[in-house]
């Protein structure tokens, strides 16, 4: 009845890596393995976009070589000024991403920690916080981000503030719900016979058990962020021109929608591109992590 | 009524089953080689711990597996004569809930929390008979759920108006709905209080009787087994490894180690002996079986040749079990 | 009940859950039980009767509403943050989930080690891993799932990791709440003998929650059984058994099924009807409408918790008259 002893002695106790394990399942589904190669791919040209196309090639303008269709000298072609698009896509894609991985961040910390205080203490705390989100999420999300950008002026810091009040009460709600449905676990209640305190119980175990769907949750935003930062610059709300944005990039394309269809083309490929991959990513997190699908 | 030809006083008569659970991973094989007949108007217990495949032996007789996973072998199931694993589609739908109904451990997830109960019984009658009048349908509802014993005015009750207790009965009133041959029962009563099960088990003892129905009991309680089966047959790592008449399996005669063992290791109210005697060690993986007899690693009488050779199955009479104890050694 | 001094004693013990619209939930309404040192007490009763309330309320996982809970002569009710963490180390909980109760992405040890690293037990993490390790023999729980996730173990270890948890910081009393119900029959077994091994070698105190009259039996020195958040016997095991009072203990004992043949030829007696609401109870015998015996005075006042012989108490009309 007793089993063997023997096995690893005190100083061989290591955390076995779980993340090895959520890998192994992350990498079976071959949608969420594209995915992160997408992105991989993606992120690496736009690193190294300065050594591909210096970013005045960005904003150069050539009348000369206005509308241009795409050829060996201009991949993508030039728009309307004659800017090489290739070289707006890519450095395009520093604004769009950044604002979009930053956003997405910011709203998750600040919406997180609003849910996790609402979730945990409850009563007063919880109805406050819950009856003030209402007010934000009775406004729609489009209206509202507007009203900020208008408000604000539209820059790069203005564009994040607009996002993340936009998004964070997502977060809200999630968090809280997790943390509520965390606390009532028969672990949580164990830890208190243990005379855990309430930093130790939200830090050693709702925030790592809560982790999972949090993380899934911001890489599916990350793809509506980027979506969404488009349709403000599309509106003309997002960063000022001349700076290259895919949002801006389309917005400029449609005058000449049916003669050069390669000025849209490019930035919305990349649009759908990058949303897609993070999207798959997303998908194939939430399976690996949950681990009713082990197996 | 389909499929009512007499063919004897065999009901249901399975035969080598083997189901396997296959996943990119691993082969969890969950039924191997398992024969067993059920004869009309008798109940079958199928006894056995957690993982044993009581569960899957019965969903696959109802052909009921998880369609990604689990995938049957080889075997026959035999009602009436006739294959169920050679059915189709139609003749499957045919069959489920007319001729076999199952019965779920859990109330709460069998019945729709939107419907009140007599619509649900309701449903199974007009599916299963589809020339009937309203007016009928809702006198036998009001019949059926006398039968179990909950009055007929609730009929227009929703789910979680009743206790679990009557749930259950509700569960059981649809599964009799159709007056079906053969219930398969999978632990009807595990999710009960005692006193409840007790008036669950006499409503299906009741009905048992009035209706002729016979049953495939799967449980893990020996004391129900007693109070409710006809006959017996002991699971064991996905095989059967005793089976017989109740009275057979308990008598203190010659049983394979493993049903000893589990009558050893139940608290008993009659004695005053303080410590258990239970088994050694777990059941084996399913992704692993030993190969030789699958209880010899926690078996306290194993011989050399129980890791080596697959026990054959020793008959007398109607008890049969599988163990080289017994002379099974397959000469 | 036991002469020796009690090491947990409660008075008049109640916790009434507010519900919404202002009706209360008697989940634990007047409890008096002792539990003498070293010993256990099987506290028995169906789903709802509060019994698991009960072992939280005396650990204060959950506050009581009123009444006293004595542990070593001290009124633990009324002890302050600061006094209930240094209790912690004397009493412990044993729950009946081992996939629920121990956190899914601490490894085995870590979780084992948790309540020592709270209080601080050992001056660094080889110590507490290395008495973990200890801790993981002496629950019979090889080393070697050291470093395991609980998702890969069955639930019979699972359980052993909560009783080497609850073991870990050298308590004097452990609750049982229900601690092998969610388990097989012959890992039941197991994990009966292994905590009736514990309490000799330890001298624990038990309380031992259950919903099955047999398996209290076979650990317990006295046993109440409860109704509805009240106690409504209480005997040694012996007695309880062969002389049962209380006509619900009668209808429980009858009720569960046995393992042999001749239950079978006897017709069950069985109680009808289904366990009342707890919810704003009136005055009575809780169990007097699902009751045979019931009279008059059943539906009009409490019946007493007498004592109707040395060490057996009924709380019913029928037997004590009061």
């Amino acid at each position: 009845m007793a089993e063997q002893s023997g096995g690893p002695a005190g100083a061989s106790f290591k955390r076995q890596s779980q993340a090895r394990e959520i890998w192994r399942r992350f990498k079976k589904s071959k949608g969420a393995l594209f995915g992160l190669v997408l992105l991989i791919v993606m992120l690496a040209v736009i690193a190294c976009a300065d050594f591909i196309a210096p970013y005045r090639l960005a904003t150069k303008q050539n009348l000369a070589k206005k509308l241009a269709p795409p050829s060996i000298e201009h991949i993508f072609g030039c728009d309307s000024y004659g800017r090489d698009i290739f070289a707006r896509v890519l450095h395009g894609g520093r604004t769009s991403l950044s604002i979009a991985v930053m956003a997405t961040i910011t709203s998750c910390l600040f919406g997180s920690l609003l849910g996790a205080v609402a979730g945990y203490f409850g009563k007063k705390v919880d109805s406050v916080i819950m009856r003030s989100l209402d007010i934000f999420m009775s406004v729609p999300d489009l209206l509202f981000t507007m009203a900020v950008v208008v408000a604000l002026g539209a820059n790069f810091i203005n564009l994040l503030i607009a996002l993340t009040l936009a998004y964070f009460t997502n977060y809200v709600r999630l968090v809280r719900s997790q943390v509520l449905n965390l606390s009532e676990q028969e672990y949580v209640e164990a830890a208190k016979a243990g005379g855990a305190g309430s930093v130790r119980i939200i830090a050693s175990h709702i925030i790592p058990n809560a982790m999972g769907v949090i993380i899934v949750n911001t890489t599916l935003n990350v793809s509506k962020i980027i979506l969404y930062e488009s349709t403000l610059s599309f509106l003309g709300l997002g960063m000022p021109p001349p700076a290259p944005e895919w949002g801006l990039m389309l917005m400029e394309a449609r005058a000449f929608l049916r003669t050069s269809p390669h000025l849209l083309f490019f930035p919305a490929a990349a649009i759908v591109l990058s949303a897609c991959s993070v999207n798959l990513i997303g998908d194939g997190l939430r399976d690996a992590l949950d681990p009713h699908l082990k197996s | 009524m389909p499929y009512r030809e007499n063919l004897g006083d065999v009901l249901l008569n399975v035969e080598d089953l083997r189901v396997i659970y296959k996943t990119d991973l691993e082969t969890v094989a969950a039924v191997n080689g398992v024969s067993f007949t059920i004869k009309r108007g008798k109940t079958l217990g199928l006894v056995g711990e957690t993982g044993a495949g009581k569960t899957t032996t019965a969903l696959s007789i109802m052909r009921l597996l998880p369609s990604t996973t689990g995938r049957i072998l080889g075997g026959k199931a035999e009602f009436n004569g006739r294959d169920i694993m050679k059915f189709d589609d139609l003749m499957l739908r045919a069959i489920r809930g007319n001729s076999i109904a199952m019965v779920f451990q859990d109330p709460m997830t069998s019945l729709n929390p939107v419907m009140t109960v007599g619509d649900q019984i309701a449903e199974t009658i007009e599916t299963h008979n589809e020339k009937i009048s309203k007016n009928e349908v809702k006198k036998r509802v009001g019949d059926i759920l006398t039968l179990v014993g909950i009055m007929p005015q609730r009929m227009s009750e929703y789910p979680h108006q009743f206790s679990g207790g009557m749930k259950q009965r509700v569960v059981i009133a649809i599964a009799l709905a159709c007056e079906p041959e053969l219930l398969i029962a999978d632990e009807p009563t595990t999710a009960l209080d005692v006193t409840i099960q007790a008036q669950v088990l006499n409503v299906i003892k009741e009905l048992r009787e009035r209706l002729g129905t016979s049953m495939l009991m799967i449980t893990h309680d020996l004391g129900i087994v007693a109070r409710i089966c006809d006959d017996v047959a002991v699971m064991y790592a996905g095989e059967i490894i005793e089976s017989g008449p109740v009275e057979d399996i308990f008598s203190p005669k010659a049983h394979h180690p493993y049903t000893a063992g589990l009558f050893d290791s139940v608290p008993d109210l009659r004695s005053d002996a303080k410590r258990l005697k239970p088994i050694p060690g777990l059941m084996p993986d399913p992704t692993n079986l030993p190969p030789g007899c699958v209880f010899a690693p926690r078996c306290s009488r194993a011989m050399d040749i129980c890791a080596r050779e697959h026990p054959k199955k020793t008959v007398s009479g109607a008890h049969s079990l599988a163990c080289h104890l017994f002379g099974g050694t397959g000469a | 009940m036991s002469e020796n001094t009690p090491l947990l004693e409660t008075a008049a013990l109640r916790k009434l859950f507010k519900l919404r619209g202002g009706a209360n939930l008697h989940a634990v309404d007047g409890v008096n039980i002792r539990i003498a040192k070293g010993e256990t007490l099987g506290v028995v009763g169906e789903s709802g009767c509060g019994k698991s309330t009960l072992g939280r309320v005396i650990l204060r996982l959950i506050e009581p509403t009123s009444g006293q809970v004595f542990f070593n002569g001290r009124d633990i009710a009324k002890f302050k943050k600061r006094d209930m963490y240094e209790l912690r180390r004397e009493m412990q909980i044993i729950f009946q989930d081992p996939y629920s109760s121990i956190d899914p992405r601490k490894s085995v040890v870590e979780i084992i080690a948790e309540y020592m690293f709270i209080h601080k037990l050992f001056g660094n993490k080889l110590e507490t891993f290395n008495r973990a390790a200890e801790l993981m023999d002496m629950v019979g729980l090889a080393r070697r799932y050291a470093n395991m996730y609980p998702h890969e173990l069955d639930g019979g270890r699972r359980q052993r990791i909560g009783i080497a948890r609850a073991l870990s910081l050298n308590p004097k009393f452990i609750v049982c709440d229900e601690p092998v119900s969610a388990l097989d029959v012959s890992i039941q077994a197991q994990i009966l003998n292994l905590l009736m091994d514990i309490q000799e070698e330890l001298g624990l105190t038990y309380m031992f929650i259950t919903h099955d009259l047999s398996v209290v039996k076979h650990i317990s020195n006295n046993i109440v059984v409860m109704y509805l958040g009240q106690c409504v016997e209480f005997a040694a095991y012996g007695e309880l058994f062969d002389n049962t009072l209380h006509p619900y203990t009668q209808a429980l004992l009858a009720a569960i099924p046995e393992p042999n043949l001749e239950s079978r030829l006897k017709e069950p007696k069985i109680i009808r009807g289904e366990v009342t609401s707890p919810i704003n109870v009136k005055p009575g015998c809780r169990f007097a409408a699902r009751c045979d015996y019931c009279m008059d005075v059943c539906r009009t006042r409490d019946p007493e918790f007498a004592e109707v012989s040395p060490g057996h108490f009924v709380a019913c009309f029928k037997v004590s008259g009061k």
